[in-house]
């Protein structure tokens, strides 16, 4: 488990951020978008994955969770 | 002679690779890179922020360099303490020249030492109470200080002093926010997991003091974060800001002050100069405050242009208005200073290699002078730093990751670069060999290097530099000797 930070970058996509390794990466694909249900799988461009307990859908962005590693980018 | 292609740079990084043993050459292959501007992620081609290799000579400093040195230290009304031994606290003592305005040992105090003096009694006892009684007399000696931070040096993570109970009390007694920093030497591998701590004290025991308080804004209201007022430069860059009709509430840290720190959350926007250094703060306002953040880079006409337009968005049409008077305005200034001094610098080639920001933001500002960076490199970058690099660098360009020693002197040997922009740590082994030197790090005892009045004196120091007639005096008279027998004869 990881502490993450979601954000929404100027073109209004989502963008993963992993403070303890610096790793910033957009999401490509987010399990859940609905305002009751928010989260799950998230795909990263650089080939990562993450998962996000479901929340409701924050009021704004960016916001600090818990993730947890499905699959690592390569390195 | 044409910068080198892809190939012959292959060739190049194989060749200076080929001394150290295997494993050596396997990891320090993954931190050379060949810049390809089609790349969107550096992280296939270059490994960043790793432990140096033992043996070879790095550039790095240490947690306490980039906690104490670059983030804690200007802050100017706050008294940093260096807990420890002498050494760490007077060899960097006001060496990296962040200017301030305030009366040093009154009511300002960055270029003055404070340290414990741990002696061998204070390890095998422990020096809490020798910091209880230093924090005593620093409030009796220097009354108008704001704040006490108490900067870790590798001793006291190692005895497991107890500094965070030190400060709380003394916090408690004094009324006063005092700020223990755990920023040992020995943690993280570079500067940059000194930076990270830094910032995370600063989130975690001033920025929010004065949540909550009336404070009159604007709606034009910006904090500079991460400009250091090396030479003065927050200030070159402050005077634009200001003129385009914002009104800047806070710098970080260069010629800052604490109340300026605990009342940045009610900024508008925060303006980014270091992104290392500083991000993490300015993430953490995002989230807590939603105050946006924006990267700028105030480095030659071209790039403050650019930037001055993108802080403009953010604001109204008024701003909008003011950032193209102010773009107007010094038009022609810039264009005098390029006029005076592309014509002396055009085509000449540097190398760099820096720390934070400098390694991409400068690399305009040469352009802008028709020079040519043909080679580029941070001491402790991480991998997003690389990310952004690749855009401002040309196709089949150098790019290392904690350059080595040695191979630094290898490619400026093959590269021949007309110019080295670096640290003093390098300054005299270019010198030796005869290649001119700036030290990019404390813009060699020059500056302000941002903003507009920076880059005319930016433009000026690299002419002085470059065309310093003392570069065709190397060869001593007695080497010369053939060429005299020669024109005899003739």
């Amino acid at each position: 488990m990881a502490n993450i930070m979601i954000r929404q970058n100027a073109a209004g996509g989502l963008v993963f951020y992993l403070p303890k390794r610096d790793l910033e990466a957009d999401i490509q694909s987010i399990e859940f978008d609905t305002p009751e249900k928010w989260g799950g799988e998230l795909k990263l461009e650089n080939g990562g994955s993450y998962y996000v307990d479901p929340i409701p859908k924050p009021a704004r962005l960016p916001i600090s969770v818990r993730a947890k590693r499905l699959g690592a980018a390569e390195d | 002679m044409a910068a080198l292609t892809r190939e012959d740079t292959e060739a190049l990084i194989a060749e200076v690779l080929e001394v150290y043993p295997e494993k050596a050459k396997k990891d320090r292959a993954k931190h050379l890179m060949i810049n390809d501007k089609t790349l969107e992620s550096s992280k296939k081609c270059i490994t960043s922020n790793r432990k140096s290799l033992p043996g070879v000579m790095t550039m790095r400093g240490c947690a306490y360099a980039g906690s104490k040195g670059v983030v804690w230290g200007p802050i100017k009304d706050i008294i940093s303490i260096s807990h420890g031994p002498i050494g760490c606290g007077q060899y960097a003592r006001a060496g990296r020249r962040n200017y301030y305005v305030g009366t040093t040992g009154v009511d300002a105090f960055c270029e003055m030492n404070f340290t414990s003096d741990f002696q061998e009694k204070d390890i095998v006892f422990g020096g809490d109470k020798k910091l209880t009684k230093l924090i005593e007399e620093i409030e009796q000696l220097f009354p108008l200080n704001k704040g006490i931070s108490v900067q870790s040096e590798c001793p006291i993570g190692l005895i497991g002093d107890d500094i965070e109970a030190v400060s709380k009390k003394a916090a408690a007694a004094l009324n006063k926010p005092v700020v223990p920093v755990r920023c040992e030497g020995f943690r993280g591998v570079s500067q940059s997991l000194g930076h990270h701590i830094a910032n995370d004290s600063v989130r975690d025991y001033i920025l929010s003091n004065r949540d909550g308080q009336a404070f009159e804004t604007t709606p034009y209201d910006v904090a500079i974060l991460g400009d250091y007022n090396i030479g003065g430069d927050a200030w070159a860059s402050r005077i634009l800001l200001e003129e385009m009709g914002l009104r800047v509430i806070a710098q970080w840290s260069g010629d800052g002050t604490l109340a300026e720190m605990e009342n940045t959350p009610k900024a508008k926007l925060n303006l980014l100069h270091c992104y290392r250094s500083m991000n993490y703060i300015s993430r953490h306002m995002e989230e807590k405050y939603g105050i946006p953040w924006l990267e700028y880079n105030f480095f030659g006409p071209t790039k403050i242009a650019e930037s001055l337009r993108k802080i403009a968005s953010f604001f109204d049409d008024k701003i909008k208005a003011g950032a193209e008077a102010v773009i107007a305005k010094y038009t022609p200034m810039m264009n005098e200073v390029i006029a005076k001094y592309r014509p002396r610098l055009e085509g000449k080639k540097v190398m760099l290699y820096v720390g934070g920001l400098r390694p991409r933001h400068v690399v305009g500002a040469y352009e802008d002078l028709g020079m040519e960076v043909v080679g580029t490199g941070y001491e402790f970058a991480h991998n997003d730093d690389y990310d952004r690099t690749i855009k401002d660098m040309g196709d089949a360009t150098l790019i290392y990751d904690d350059v080595t020693g040695y191979e630094f002197e290898e490619f400026v040997k093959a590269c021949k670069p007309d110019l080295i922009g670096s640290g003093i740590k390098e300054k005299y082994v270019f010198h030796k060999m005869g290649v001119p030197f700036r030290q990019l790090h404390s813009w060699d005892y020059s500056g302000p290097y941002h903003g507009v009045d920076g880059f005319a004196i930016f433009a000026k120091d690299m002419d002085l530099t470059l065309n310093n007639p003392c570069w065709t005096k190397l060869t001593p008279p007695w080497a010369k000797k053939d060429q005299a027998a020669e024109k005899q004869a003739a």
